[in-house]
């Protein structure tokens, strides 16, 4: 079994309804382990020690956040800065994270069709994922596609729970190693893999 | 025994001082009934070591009063005085008329001539600035409303002496007989007003203009023991004057005190006095105690009892109602009352004066001294009774009860004390929708708050049953805000021992402080100053060109870092079995803390990832490759 890690970052995980029902449904999850950024570093204080130390202790990384302004809240951000020091993650003797895998997972307000070429965003969640697949190259990590819940503002409370237990489904089946390499490393979106896939 | 050498002397007061004070505070009745009792032991009464020579000492010991007024007076800025000119002379003048015609009138049917039971109103009226100001201070009492009011009427009363010491030579019927001390004392009343007045006029015209070049001139030698003399000096001077014009010392003093409290010598003035001040005032409370006439008690002591209570009751009851009207309440009132309920040490100079003027005799002058020496022994005895018995019973219990009613509305958190860190805290609370039960022990501050609908217990917050009237029991937090280190701890033991449940936060005075709470078992404990240094710093470092952002950073590594320095300090603290001193231990704990600062990288290493350096020099290495 895999150690996940859930490094979540909602800066109003009190108003937030689609995260709080994702990390719940989770929680209770064997070696997996939620760390609520937000809560732990208020003050963007991030203790760089700590946060390598858990980084090595787990297999898998999860991103977990809202998709603010085609990224990260800024605390995720700040802990991407300081967490991944070179030398120690990059860089000469950065190997520490080699071979771990690392994804996002995030609601969004647009739909699926809103990020495509044609959509008013132009660009694909892939697309937009660029630096994060980029950081975890060269991190030495494998990138994994993004797990999405789009229309994140018009869900109804079944379609939500639902998402709830396809994020606990990927979590378990990264985990357990139930998912072929192969699959994880082509397919666009991490729904894919349960057969939960988008399409326009 | 009064031709002891000086030395044995000094050993005999100093170790009852020593011994008895330190008694007193372990009991927890304060230092001026310490003082008090040691004063009787070693008196001549109890183990003799005292004798005649006790009457002479207390004219040196009165020196400690004169010295308590000119700092009183350095204290007391005319915009001060401006401020609480109400209480002056409202509250003080009312006291001291009322006060005095009721017991003026008490000896004008005990059959004393209207003149002498005026005098005898007008001394006893008076109460006693050393007791009370002392017992106030060291209970932190000063600035609640009953500490301001019992000031307001002591400076009023400490005033009024001036007029007294007009007064009496005209009240005298047989002025031929009078045998004065004084130089002046063989000139006709008027003139003698007019070189009182001439006396009083030069202390405030040389304080505006002649004190302060002099200090300036001493101060330039640099030599801290000169400027020491020169205060002594100043003082000393003073009261010389003041006896030639046959005034009180200590109000020529007091006088002095307010005319230097604007000068820029001030602070320096009152911390070289101080120390004075407090060991002389020591010897004149251990004088009192020694000149208690325990034989002339002997031989009337249900008289002298009956005029005790008779004269504590009396002074305690106008005291009271007098307050009520002047809008102090409850507990604070009855404060008020207990602390000035005792006759004060202007007696014994006025008595003396009185005596002079024939306006009295001897044997009633021994026994009123008696009395008041009985009442100001007696007042720290008073305040305790108050403290323990009357308070809580009177005084929390009517205002437990009235809410006990209501334990249902409980609130998740409690705050245990509202003084300046509480009230923040709880504010904050309730600017954000959470409300919290209150515990506060200043009756003015609770009538306050409940006009703004906070929920407020009155009462000693470290109660058991106050806790739990206070729905403890289904609270989750509790915030002890109170003002002494000491109340927190005992609080936390409270707490500890009989509500579990409760998640506590405790404020901390200062490091050794945080420690004690840490042994304590909290969890949670914030060092009062720490976050407002530490801000104070960051300003600091942005003025210096430092950019904001950085000072940031910096104050919040070093905060982390702090606080870890200090659990790993803690168990150093418990290693050294051997300090001696607390200073000592202090500097090593400074210094074992500076050292840390400088071993911690994460100090001085801070946020690499943003650092480019190491990234230049990785970029640097590589290059001669790429050529």
């Amino acid at each position: 079994m895999a150690a996940v890690l859930i490094l979540f970052a909602h800066p109003v995980y009190e108003k937030s309804k689609i995260n709080r029902q994702l990390i719940d449904n989770i929680a209770d999850l064997e070696q997996v382990t939620i760390h609520d950024l937000y809560e732990v570093y208020p003050d963007f204080d991030i203790d760089v020690t700590h946060e390598q130390a858990l980084l090595l202790a787990h297999d898998i990384i999860v991103f977990h956040h809202p998709f603010y302004w085609y990224s990260v809240p800024p605390l995720l951000k700040q802990w991407i800065d300081l967490v991944l020091e070179h030398g120690w993650a990059y860089g000469r003797g950065g190997t520490q994270l080699r071979n771990k895998k690392i994804f996002n997972a995030f609601s969004s307000g647009g739909s699926f069709a809103a990020y495509q070429k044609e959509g008013h965003n132009r660009y694909t969640i892939t697309e937009l994922m660029a630096p994060f697949d980029q950081t975890a190259f060269l991190c030495k990590m494998t990138y994994y596609p993004p797990f999405v819940v789009h229309n994140s503002h018009l869900l109804s409370p079944e379609a939500a729970a639902a998402f709830a237990n396809d994020y606990r489904e990927i979590i378990t089946g990264l985990r357990d190693g139930r998912f072929s390499e192969g699959d994880l490393v082509s397919s666009s979106y991490m729904n894919n893999l349960i057969q939960k896939p988008y399409s326009l | 025994m009064g031709k002891e050498s000086f030395l044995i002397q000094a050993i005999v007061y100093l170790s009852a001082a020593v011994v008895g004070v330190n008694l007193a505070k372990r009991l927890g009745l304060g230092s001026v009934l310490g003082y008090l009792f040691a004063g009787i032991a070693i008196g001549p009464y109890l183990l003799g070591f005292v004798g005649e020579e006790g009457k002479e000492l207390m004219h040196v010991a009165e020196f400690g009063v004169v010295m308590m007024l000119f700092v009183i007076g350095l204290e007391l800025e005319p915009n001060l005085l401006w401020r609480m000119r109400k209480l002056i002379l409202g509250l003080g003048g009312v006291q001291i008329l009322v006060t005095a015609i009721v017991l003026g009138s008490i000896a004008w049917l005990a059959g004393q001539v209207w003149q002498s039971s005026l005098v005898i109103g007008l001394i006893l009226a008076l109460s006693s600035t050393a007791i009370v100001m002392q017992t106030l201070s060291e209970k932190s009492l000063l600035k609640t409303k009953a500490g301001q009011s019992s000031f307001a009427v002591l400076l009023s009363q400490d005033i009024a002496v001036i007029p007294m010491l007009a007064i009496f030579p005209l009240l005298a019927t047989q002025q031929n007989n009078v045998v004065s001390t004084s130089f002046i004392g063989h000139l006709p009343g008027w003139q003698q007003t007019l070189f009182v007045l001439a006396a009083i006029g030069g202390i405030i015209l040389a304080g505006r203009y002649v004190v302060g070049p002099v200090f300036r001139w001493v101060a330039k030698t640099r030599q801290r023991e000169l400027f020491m003399a020169t205060a002594i000096l100043l003082v000393f001077a003073i009261a010389e004057l003041m006896i030639v014009v046959g005034l009180s010392p200590a109000l020529g003093t007091f006088l002095a005190g307010v005319v230097l409290a604007n000068s820029e010598y001030r602070h320096e003035l009152e911390s070289d006095i101080e120390p004075f001040k407090g060991l002389l005032l020591g010897l004149f409370f251990i004088a009192v105690g020694a000149s208690i006439n325990f034989g002339l008690i002997g031989t009337n002591p249900s008289l002298i009892l009956a005029l005790v209570l008779g004269l504590v009751i009396i002074k305690g009851v106008i005291l009271y109602v007098l307050g009520y009207f002047f809008d102090i309440r409850g507990d604070q009132n009855m404060l008020f009352a207990v602390a000035l309920a005792q006759s004060g040490e202007f007696a014994f100079v006025l008595f003396s004066f009185a005596g002079q003027y024939q306006l009295l005799d001897e044997h009633t002058i021994s026994i009123l001294v008696a009395v008041v020496a009985i009442s100001m022994a007696l007042s720290p005895l008073i305040f305790v009774l108050n403290e323990r018995l009357i308070m809580p019973r009177f005084f929390t219990k009517r205002k437990t009860k009235r809410e006990s009613d209501d334990i249902h509305e409980t609130h998740p958190v409690i705050i245990a004390g509202f003084g300046r860190y509480g009230n923040i805290v709880g504010r904050f609370l309730k600017a954000n929708g959470i409300s919290a039960t209150i515990l506060d022990n200043d009756s003015d501050r609770v009538d306050l708050l409940r006009k703004f609908g906070f929920k407020v217990y009155y009462g000693d917050a470290s109660r058991f049953d106050l806790m739990k009237a206070a729905g403890a029991e289904s609270a989750k937090l509790i915030i002890i805000a109170m003002d002494t280190p000491e109340q927190c701890l005992q609080m936390v033991s409270m707490v500890k021992s009989h509500f579990p449940h409760l998640k506590i936060l405790s404020r901390a005075y200062d490091r050794k402080d945080a420690y004690d709470l840490m042994e304590a078992g909290v969890d949670n404990i914030y060092r009062e100053t720490l976050d407002s240094s530490l801000r104070m710093g960051t300003d600091a470092l942005s003025m210096l060109g430092l950019r904001a952002y950085n000072t940031h950073r910096a104050a919040r590594t070093f905060l982390r870092h702090d606080e870890r320095a200090l659990t790993e300090l803690l168990n150093y603290r418990n290693n050294t079995s051997s300090y001696i001193k607390v200073a000592r231990e202090r500097i090593t704990e400074l210094e074992e803390l500076i050292l840390s600062d400088m071993k911690d990288t994460e100090i001085t290493e801070r946020d690499s990832g943003w650092d480019s350096d190491a990234l230049r020099k990785a970029a640097e290495a590589k290059r001669p490759n790429i050529q």
